[in-house]
């Protein structure tokens, strides 16, 4: 498996560039509205810049000095910029990491089938791939780039995806069930297919994600709005706080200038998480789609982090695809190496994962040093003539070999070999009969094998349960996620796998409608589960799941229904959308909180320095011992403003997440950013205190 | 002085010993099941009865309000015109006034909101009949709607998806007569027996070892009294209030005052446990409530027996604390624990002069009125500290990776929403109206009302602006207490305090009813191991830090100009 990283430098020179541009025209105060702490931000911009010009025309200084008022100025005026630039910085980040997709996908050329109402029917015309509409048809032949994301409709074909996935093994797709579905920018290695196309162009779920991410559609989530009232909530208490002072400094014989008022009240607003906010929603999705996953809103990153249950199809996520062979169990009289051969010869031509599997642990039993190949080479070598193989059917229910000399090696289901031999009048050996039992018991599946319609043994076959899925669960559980596991098989073998893996749950023997009747049950009980899935079959309960992530292999249907598209088909992917999903909540709390406590040592710094000259006792309340006024509420607002770039970075990539249960990661998080957002702003607005020191 | 302290140790002890048993039984009552009191029941059953009330009626968060405030309304016009009226009235025997109506409407408001900012003073300003059926009854039915309210927020989060609130009329009786009632039974007979008046004659005329004559106000007080402080109310029936030696003539009364005001807001906090079954999250708010008041206590109870440093400057020995506007038999520790009890909890009575505390003891005072939530008033303590814990639980919920949630209920933008506005009320409220205040004394002193704002303060600088912000945070906080010091019987104090205890009494009731109902309303999300637990230590820290910076946010500026410079200044 070799992935593309598709890694982009946090700060990249050319998003930097766009950023920059960016944030002096998100300085239009349409724009600025929407984030009503940096709106009032601007607004004290604007006035300081009002009392700069009024300075200069008046020569007036009941105000401070001209360059202090300056200083206030482009303090607020960068605080701004800064704030901007992170949410600018932000969005470039998620449109470059679309962009990078979808450029894959432009002005292919396209073999467009001309619609059958022409005379010459299925008459093939080539245009550029943006003049493919809806419902038309186009071929592709080995060689040719898809044009455009559609459905097969005729043919099948083996198709490279790694240009969107990273993986490089080639993935078959063909005409109905649920692989019909091609993606534009992939490539077809053989074969030829006809695909109709599915979306309008400029509507493929990338253009939706890379609209999203830019912001012309982009919608506060509910989580995100109601943080937007807890800060214009601060936001007007500092209003509140700032009004009554005039007041209060009055009585106190105080004169507070204008620099000095805003600047208090541009420290206490929650501009830290004001500026970042935005930032830290688009960076999730912008995570999201770095693990290859498209998400049609932001909602639904958001919700993937509340999810309680998560259904997850047992082939392919808990277990490896298939089943492996793992063990040879000759009968009484029989020598294991005899069975070996005679299990090896029925296996050469099966095509079958399982076939394959019997042949790679036959092989690794024979002798570890041979490849594959060689010991296949080995096997055919010692017969003189050609062998007659017997593909596997449904009637027979067994497959086999014929070797030259005319012995008949069949292997199969269980009852379907013991009828060959019964027909033949050969018993049943009894310790072959236990060893099936006890298999099937163990959630495995025997294979029996028979030549000459006697019973040589049995192979036992068994789910493999992929490598770390445990540890995964075992995190899942730990973040207070339910695991349930989706499987056909029969309830004993469900049971025995979901033991081993590790799920909380499983459905056994499962219908499409009774994964549908397992969500409702739960979201029933309040709860919001996840999950994933690729058939059409599975749209109504990706569509029903709080969090469907529909593969990008699977029908249109189902990736219309879920409200996310992994481009990389991984099942396990869902464990990372749900991680993702608290990163994304989580950045936001410790910042918010982190915003907030900052405050305390700006009271510290900037209420002292305000009343110093009318009540000098409260000089005892200059804890930092700042130097002067002036260079206090310098200190302060330099501090505000350069805290929101130093914490970009922080807001890209977002707070680590760690599964050790909700009061653990709380207290941990209170420690970090709560008592570290007390303490930092006190050294930091110390530091530039003393670095002013030098100049003022 | 460690007997002094022994004192304050052992009536806190007794408070809380009391208060368990009593929460449990407030339980039981709210719940229906059988207790000592189902005597009462033909009582209620005729209430019930003569008002036409269904008491099992279920009722909506909205229903629930409306019920509410629209009884709340009609006791207020009752009290404006039964104080404006009073002089006609009979049970006069003292011949007092009527009240103007800034007065009446300022004196019915504040006993209606369980204030009991009293601008007059007891012997003069109200008759006997006035402080029984007008006054008293306010103390008895503010508390039991404070109660009410409480139940019903209870009632939202102790089942899964409910519209049912409770009924309110069932509540507020029922409170009136198996809590309210008994217990101040009780407790009257006790201040009876160690010396409060509980007669109908007017004045009596004394001759005191000096000779002179002097005209002493009595008249039936034990039982107002008792509900006086049962309720949180606070109002006193002298204007000395619990610093008069009739009203709290002994160290035994003024422990059982201090046990009688405090017990049904820490009860309430245990009936919760009992009642909605969740009784670590009962004991945690218990803790936060109890770390929060011993924080506010004990520098008050160190200063306020330390004595005054500016006294010590002058060479004088303060071997007994500073004393000045204390009563020698309660001391300094005693009438620091009472000022912070009455602070912490909205009563409001005094057993000394807040005006005369210590400069720390004045910030204690303060913040204990701001937050408001330690303990806190009859019922709405607890709704107080609620709008807390849903701003705790909304960050502390992000942290931890989940969108928010409280008992089983996503905590969403409209719940969000009217915390806030409850929370920036109270900024408003205080610091609009100390501005206003500040405004009137340095721009406008010579205003022609019946105290001039050049008159209004007691005391210049700091301590003047501590005396204007006191009686902003009395109102706000629905306490009642007051730096004495201040000029306030007039139209501006009387009307803008009014007009503060009326939106500061009901919102913060609306508010978190509101809540509790959205939240009931919604579906309900069962515990899971990634759920941030709300009954947790950590949790419980989470929302005392919350406490503390969301106050030190609203009011530092505030405290810096007033009690904190005065601290300072005295050093």
């Amino acid at each position: 498996m070799s992935k593309r990283k598709r890694e982009i430098k946090l700060f990249d020179p050319a998003l930097v560039n766009t950023a920059i541009k960016q944030s002096f025209i998100k300085l239009s105060p349409r724009l600025m509205v929407k984030n009503p702490v940096m709106f009032t931000v601007e607004l004290g911009t604007i006035v300081m810049l009002a009392v700069v010009i009024y300075q200069l025309a008046t020569h007036d200084t009941t105000q401070g000095a001209l360059w202090y008022n300056v200083v206030v100025f482009a303090i607020l005026f960068i605080t701004v910029l800064f704030a901007n630039f992170a949410e600018a910085l932000a969005e470039a980040r998620g449109k470059a990491q679309a962009e990078s997709l979808r450029k894959t996908r432009e002005e292919t050329p396209a073999k467009l089938v001309v619609s059958p109402g022409d005379i010459f029917v299925k008459e093939i015309k080539v245009v550029p791939s943006s003049h493919l509409r809806l419902n038309d048809r186009f071929v592709c032949e080995t060689g040719d780039v898809i044009p455009m994301d559609g459905e097969i409709i005729e043919g099948i074909a083996t198709i490279d995806e790694s240009a969107i996935t990273g993986e490089s093994a080639p993935v078959i797709r063909e005409a109905g069930g649920d692989k019909s579905s091609v993606t534009g920018g992939t490539k077809v290695l053989s074969d030829r297919i006809v695909v109709q196309v599915t979306t309008q162009p400029g509507e493929t779920f990338l253009d939706k994600m890379i609209a999203l991410v830019e912001g012309a559609s982009r919608q506060k989530t509910p989580n995100e709005i109601a943080l937007t009232i807890l800060l214009a909530a601060f936001t007007l208490i500092f209003i509140i706080v700032c009004v009554t002072l005039k007041p209060f400094a009055d009585y106190a014989n105080t004169p507070i200038t204008i620099a000095a008022f805003i600047s208090l009240f541009v420290c206490l607003i929650p501009t830290t998480i004001g500026g970042l906010l935005s930032a830290i929603g688009i960076a999730g999705m912008d995570r999201a789609l770095r693990a290859n996953v498209i998400s049609k809103s932001g909602k639904a990153v958001e919700t993937a982090g509340d999810v309680d249950v998560l259904l997850l199809d047992k082939t392919g996520t808990i277990t490896i695809g298939n089943r492996k062979a793992t063990h040879f169990y000759p009968a009484r009289n029989v020598e294991e190496s005899e069975f070996i051969d005679l299990v090896v010869y029925s296996s050469l031509a099966d095509d079958t994962p399982e076939g394959k599997s019997i042949v790679e642990l036959a092989a690794k039993q024979a002798n570890p040093n041979l490849t594959l190949d060689q010991f296949r080479h080995q096997k055919l070598a010692v017969q003189t003539a050609p062998l007659t193989f017997i593909k596997f059917t449904a009637e027979t229910r067994s497959s086999g070999v014929d070797l030259p000399n005319g012995t008949k090696i069949r292997k199969g289901a269980f009852d379907a070999i013991r009828n060959l031999a019964m027909k033949a009048g050969n018993g049943m050996p009894l310790e072959v009969e236990d060893k099936v039992k006890k298999i099937s018991g163990d959630g495995g599946t025997p294979l029996v094998v028979a030549v000459d319609n006697v019973i040589k043994g049995v192979i036992e076959l068994q789910d493999i349960i992929k490598p770390g899925i445990q540890e995964r669960f075992e995190r899942l559980r730990k973040m207070g996620v339910k695991t349930v596991m989706v499987t056909g098989d029969n309830p004993l073998t469900a049971k025995y796998i979901a033991e081993k893996a590790g799920v909380d749950d499983f459905i056994a023997e499962a219908k499409p409608e009774d994964k549908m009747n397992y969500i409702r049950k739960e979201q029933a009980s309040g709860k919001l589960v996840a999950m994933m899935g690729d058939g059409t079959n599975d749209a109504p309960a990706l569509a029903q799941a709080d969090v469907g992530v529909a593969m990008n292999s699977g029908t249109q249907a189902a990736k219309e229904a879920g409200n996310m598209v992994d481009l990389d088909n991984d099942p396990t992917k869902l464990i990372e959308v749900v991680e993702i999903g608290k990163q994304l909540l989580i950045t936001r709390g410790t910042l918010t909180t982190f915003s907030i406590a900052n405050d305390v040592a700006k009271y510290f710094a900037i209420v002292p320095a305000l009343f110093i000259a009318s009540i000098p006792a409260l000089q005892h309340l200059n804890v930092m011992g700042l130097k002067s006024p002036e260079s206090a509420i310098l200190s302060a607002i330099i501090f505000n403003a350069i805290i929101i770039p130093m914490l970009i970075p922080l807001a890209l990539k977002g707070v680590a997440y760690k599964p050790i249960g909700a009061s653990a990661l709380l207290r941990r998080n209170l420690l970090i950013y709560g008592v570290g957002g007390v303490v930092v702003p006190f050294i930091g607005i110390k530091l530039i205190d003393m670095l002013l020191g030098l100049f003022m | 002085m460690n007997t002094e302290i022994l004192g304050v140790i052992l009536t806190f002890l007794i408070t809380v010993l009391l208060a368990f048993p009593l929460g449990k039984y407030i339980a039981k009552v709210f719940k229906g099941e059988r207790t000592i009191t189902d005597f009462m029941n033909p009582v209620e059953r005729v209430i019930f009865r003569v008002s036409g009330i269904n008491p099992n009626a279920s009722m909506d968060w909205k229903q629930f309000l409306k019920a509410m405030l629209s009884i709340n309304l009609l006791w207020f016009v009752y009290a404006f015109f039964a104080l404006l009226f009073q002089d006609k009235l009979p049970l006069n025997p003292d011949g007092n006034p009527a009240q103007t109506p800034d007065l009446a409407f300022n004196t019915a408001i504040s006993f209606l909101v369980n204030c009991n900012l009293q601008h007059y003073s007891g012997e003069t300003g109200v008759t006997y009949f006035t402080q029984l059926f007008v006054l008293a009854f306010l103390q008895f039915v503010s508390a039991a709607t404070g109660i009410a309210a409480l139940v019903a927020l209870f009632n939202g989060i102790k089942e899964k998806t409910t519209n049912n609130l409770g009924n309110f009329w069932n509540l507020l009786v029922k409170t009136t007569t198996r809590i309210l009632l008994p217990i101040c039974f009780v407790g009257a007979i006790l201040l009876a027996f160690n010396g409060t008046p509980t007669s109908y004659d007017g004045k009596d005329s004394i001759v005191t070892l000096q000779g002179d004559s002097v005209q002493v106000s009595r008249g039936p007080a034990a039982g107002f009294i008792a509900i006086k402080h049962l309720g949180t109310n606070g109002g006193g029936w002298f204007g000395a209030n619990s610093a008069h030696p009739l009203e709290n003539p002994t160290y035994f009364t003024g422990m059982l005052e201090l046990i009688l005001q405090v017990i049904i807001p820490i009860a309430m906090i245990f009936a919760m446990g009992f009642y909605i079954n969740r009784k670590k999250f009962a004991y945690v708010i218990f803790g936060v409530m109890t770390v929060g008041m011993l924080c506010l206590l004990i520098p008050t109870i160190v200063t306020e027996i330390h004595g005054n440093p500016a006294i010590a400057k002058l060479g004088v020995t303060q071997a007994t604390g500073a004393m000045e506007g204390k009563e020698v038999r309660f001391g300094p520790a005693l009438s620091g624990y009472w000022s912070i009890i009455t602070t912490v909890i909205s009563t409001g009575s005094v057993n000394s002069m807040h005006d005369s505390s210590m400069a720390v003891s004045g910030l204690m005072q303060l913040l204990a009125m701001m937050i408001n939530a330690f303990y806190g008033g009859c019922g709405v303590g607890i709704l107080n500290y609620y709008i807390y814990i849903i701003i705790a639980v909304f960050i502390s919920g992000l942290m931890v990776g989940r969108t928010p949630e409280f008992m089983g209920h996503k905590v969403e933008a409209r719940e969000i929403k009217i915390a806030s506005m409850v929370w920036l009320l109270s900024a408003i409220l205080v610091k609009g109206g100390a501005a206003m205040a500040a405004y009137l004394v340095t721009h406008h002193p010579d205003v022609a009302w019946a105290v001039k704002p050049s008159a209004w303060l007691n005391n210049p600088s700091y301590h003047g602006f501590s005396e204007m912000l006191y009686e902003f945070t009395s109102s706000n906080a629905n306490n009642g207490s007051g730096f004495e010091g201040l000029g306030d019987n007039n139209i501006f104090w009387n009307v803008s305090t009014g007009i503060v205890l009326i939106l500061a009494r009901f919102i913060p009731i609306i508010g978190p009813i509101a809540i509790a109902g959205l939240l009931a309303n919604k579906k309900f999300i069962p515990e899971s191991p990634g759920t941030l637990r709300t009954d947790s230590f950590t949790f419980g820290a989470m929302t005392f830090a919350v406490i503390v910076i969301v106050n030190a946010l609203s009011f530092f500026p505030a405290l810096a100009l007033g009690p904190i410079a005065e601290y300072f200044s005295l050093q």
